[in-house]
């Protein structure tokens, strides 16, 4: 028998994704964004999280998706990975579901755009949805990071 | 008994009294004759033993109790300082350190003292001596008038009282036939011989070496007895293997001269000088004492403080730098509201904050002293094994900085000085050689000057050899012939604190600099400070450091560019202006304007932080303000001036890594971050 598992449920454009409640510290509505010039372009910038400045990066853009315009559904993940502690700008995020560690499989090569690397598998929810696991260490990989800014330059 | 609960006392403490038992063994090295400072590392000493029995550190109790039995006999005189004593009264206390050091990473603070242990009780015995002694001449142990033989109070007064009640006092000298096989035999038959004509008061070497024939083939006793002293020392030669015995008789005089063997000489000579010599000693010790009682006041004076964690003090910072964001945004809210009640509470508000920042921040600040007070010690050493002779002067130890700047300056410190000392300071024939004293002397100053801390190293040696410096950067790729050309020497100088020079083969090469120099550079830097240097070829090099006063609050000015905001610290800023676009001058493809009748070049700030909103070039008149770094100026257009605030540098997380022109963030009143500008980056 596999683990139970919380996990925050959030959209990008229709696909849901899943991040084990564990690695989440809040959720907040979208806030002020101060830009951060020299760095790369999902990067948004940074917030006051409560007196505590947090980089803000943009899901869709690290993801290499196509970034949508800001609406009243949409949310900053801040997740905490290690010393790290980044948020994410998602679509939505408005549900918490129960998975068992059973019923996650591998995911393919690619999913809705995102490479397989990023992703942890694909879960089957007890209502018959289907949630794309994020792999938060790599999503986080800072060495990327640098590749992606060299390439850019 | 919990002891975890007093382990970091005991830490804290032990680690007090290692730094004041080296101190003061650097000070009684340079005036051994001082028995006041002997009686200070021994309490020092005595009161580890006792802190480390209790809290069950064996080794570390075993080996202060052998380095006091050492220390007590020099307090009692009975002993006088050497550099032997010394190198292992050092080396003993360097096990310490390390042993403490280990109970504080949670060890158990073991370590193998045992050479040390042997070492120090061959000292308490005299036998290292002995050591010393068999490789030169065998007459030490002969001599005639026994200086060697001090005696301590009690036998003293034994040999005395003997002497008065009728009975004599004799000083035997024994030697041994060369061909003496069984030295510890003989002696023991001696020994056995007199014991039957009277009693030994004490024998040189100590009975216990002589079993151990830890004796060359002579050795004295000073015995009480009734019979002849001829009498005695003719039996003693009759036993077999003993050359010689010879016998003298210890009249009052020269009990006493043996008592004190330093003025042997004077009592007897005639009774009557031995009067004046005592006065006249005496009253050297007197003014002795009475200069160590005018500086004794001053270092023993026990401060008034308590020890608070450190943490707490952090978290008290943190929690104040919170209040400070809201006050700033009171202050804000109260100016637009605009009612007087409330524009004047907050202004008492603000006026509170301000003095309790100053004391919060005056809690943090700590002497320099903390990480000079090791230097003397490491000097010292690194000179030992250099064969140089150094002075290392310390100025300004009492200049006080941020905790955070001192747990981080120690090592880029230590490595300068072991520069100068390395390959800054001539060898001593070198010295002379070049005209200059011996002994080489290298300067640690600190000293306040603005809202900087300086700290300098300045060393008399031979100074850089810029011409080879210039050819090595050359040939190391870091800059071209061209450029280097048209360097002056001291940006040539600087050229040492490039990372091009970092490789080991330049330590012989050129003039012995450049070792890890980037790394200390690198360090000084991340702490938003900067590193220069200034030498003379032939007259020496001063490497000077410059430091913010704290790292967590700062004065800033606030400007725009825009829409955004951003922080640039005032200490870097000169003066503020205005000018119009008209007056930019084009020099070779850079922007220069003309400031106080110098060139300056002009940089744009929007263009560096890639803004999307502000364009200067749509401006008629631009405001722009001076920076400085060193002597170099710029001058940095801006949009528009906030104003001055107070800022509380918050971290931007390790995500985003270093981010080119921009030294962290803050949270303005209005609860936005604002990034701060670092102005050196400006600077091209």
């Amino acid at each position: 028998m596999g683990e139970e598992l919380k996990v925050i449920v959030f959209a990008l454009g229709e696909e849901e994704y899943g991040i084990e409640v564990d690695k989440v510290k809040t959720v907040e509505r979208l806030m002020p964004v101060t830009r951060v010039p020299k760095t790369p372009a999902f990067v948004k910038g940074v917030v006051n999280l409560r007196g505590v400045v947090v980089p803000v990066i943009d899901l869709r853009g690290r993801f290499g998706l196509e970034e949508t315009e800001s609406t009243d559904q949409t949310r900053i993940i801040i997740v905490r990975s290690g010393e790290l502690e980044v948020g994410f700008v998602v679509d939505r995020a408005n549900d918490v579901t129960d998975i068992n560690t059973d019923n996650i499989d591998l995911p393919p090569e690619v999913v809705g755009g995102i490479q397989a690397k990023y992703l942890r598998g694909i879960a089957k929810t007890p209502q018959g949805r289907l949630l794309v696991m994020l792999n938060l260490s790599e999503v986080l990989n800072k060495n990327e990071i640098v590749q992606l800014e060299q390439m850019e330059a | 008994m919990d002891m975890n609960a007093y382990l970091s006392m005991f830490i804290d403490e032990s680690n007090d009294h290692l730094q004041a038992l080296n101190e003061n063994l650097l000070k009684l090295e340079s005036d051994p004759a001082d028995i006041g400072i002997v009686q200070i590392i021994f309490r020092s000493a005595h009161t580890l033993k006792g802190m480390s029995a209790t809290m069950g550190f064996e080794d570390l109790a075993s080996l202060t109790h052998e380095m006091e039995n050492v220390l007590d006999l020099v307090r009692n005189g009975k002993l006088t300082m050497d550099a032997f004593i010394f190198d292992v009264l050092f080396k003993g206390l360097d096990a310490l350190e390390t042993m403490v050091a280990d109970i504080t990473a949670g060890g158990a603070g073991k370590a193998d003292v045992a050479e040390l242990l042997s070492s120090l009780k061959s000292i308490v015995d005299g036998s290292y001596l002995a050591k010393d002694a068999a490789a030169g001449t065998q007459a030490a142990a002969k001599n005639e008038n026994g200086a060697s033989a001090d005696l301590d109070e009690f036998q003293l007064s034994v040999l005395k009282q003997s002497v008065e009640s009728g009975l004599k006092a004799v000083r035997l000298d024994i030697e041994l036939e060369d061909s003496c096989v069984l030295k510890a035999a003989r002696s023991y038959m001696v020994f056995n011989f007199l014991e039957q004509h009277g009693e030994v008061i004490k024998s040189i070497p100590s009975v216990t070496d002589l079993e151990q024939e830890k004796f060359d083939k002579s050795f004295t006793v000073i015995l009480v007895t009734a019979s002849d002293e001829q009498a005695i020392a003719e039996g003693a030669g009759n036993i077999s293997e003993i050359a010689a015995a010879a016998a003298s008789l210890l009249d009052e005089a020269a009990l006493e001269a043996l008592a004190h063997p330093e003025i042997p000489e004077a009592v007897k000579a005639a009774e009557a000088r031995t009067a004046d010599v005592q006065a006249a000693s005496s009253a050297a010790a007197e003014a002795k004492r009475q200069t160590a009682a005018a500086s004794a006041p001053a270092a023993p004076a026990a401060s008034r403080t308590i020890r608070v964690d450190i943490d707490r003090l952090d978290s008290l910072m943190n929690l104040f730098s919170e209040l400070l964001i809201d006050r700033v945004r009171l202050e804000q809210l109260a100016s637009e509201i605009g009612r007087t009640e409330l524009s004047e509470t907050v202004e008492h508000l603000s006026r509170i904050s301000g003095d309790l920042q100053n004391i919060v921040l005056k809690l943090r600040m700590v002497p320099i002293d903390s990480v000079f007070n090791r230097f003397p010690r490491m000097v010292r050493d690194l000179a030992k094994n250099l064969n140089k002779k150094v002075d290392l002067v310390i100025v300004g130890a009492d200049t006080e900085l941020d905790r955070t700047v001192i747990d981080e300056i120690g090592d880029p410190l230590v490595h300068l000085l072991r520069n100068s000392l390395d390959h800054g300071l001539e060898t001593t024939d070198g010295r002379l050689e070049a005209g200059k004293p011996e002994t080489g002397t290298i300067f640690l100053r600190a000293y306040h000057s603005g809202n900087h801390v300086f700290i300098e190293v300045e060393e008399d040696g031979r100074g850089i050899n810029s011409e080879k410096v210039k050819a090595k950067a050359v040939e190391n790729g870091v800059l071209s012939a061209q450029e280097a050309a048209r360097m002056t020497q001291d940006e040539i100088n600087n050229l040492i604190f490039a990372p091009g020079f970092s490789t080991a083969d330049t330590i012989s090469d050129i003039s012995g600099r450049g070792v890890g120099l980037d790394v200390v550079r690198s360090k000084i830097l991340s702490l938003g400070g900067n590193v220069s240097v200034e030498s003379k070829a032939g007259i020496g090099s001063k490497f000077s450091i410059q430091l913010p006063l704290t790292l967590s609050i700062i004065t800033a000015m606030l400007i725009k560019l825009g829409s955004e905001k951003y922080a640039i610290p005032l200490s870097s800023i000169v003066e503020t202006g205005i000018l119009s676009r008209d007056s930019i001058l084009n020099v070779h493809g850079s922007r220069m304007i003309t400031y106080r009748n110098a060139v300056i070049p002009l940089v744009s700030l929007g263009s560096v932080l890639e803004t999307a909103d502000f364009n200067e070039e749509e401006e008629l008149e631009s405001e722009y303000l001076v920076i400085r770094k060193g002597d170099k100026w710029a001058a940095v257009i801006v949009d528009d001036f906030i104003g001055q605030s107070e800022i509380v540098l918050k971290s931007m997380g390790g995500y985003l890594g270093q981010i080119p022109a921009v030294s962290g963030a803050t949270i303005l009143g209005d609860g936005q971050v604002a990034l701060i500008i670092d102005p050196n980056a400006l600077f091209k």
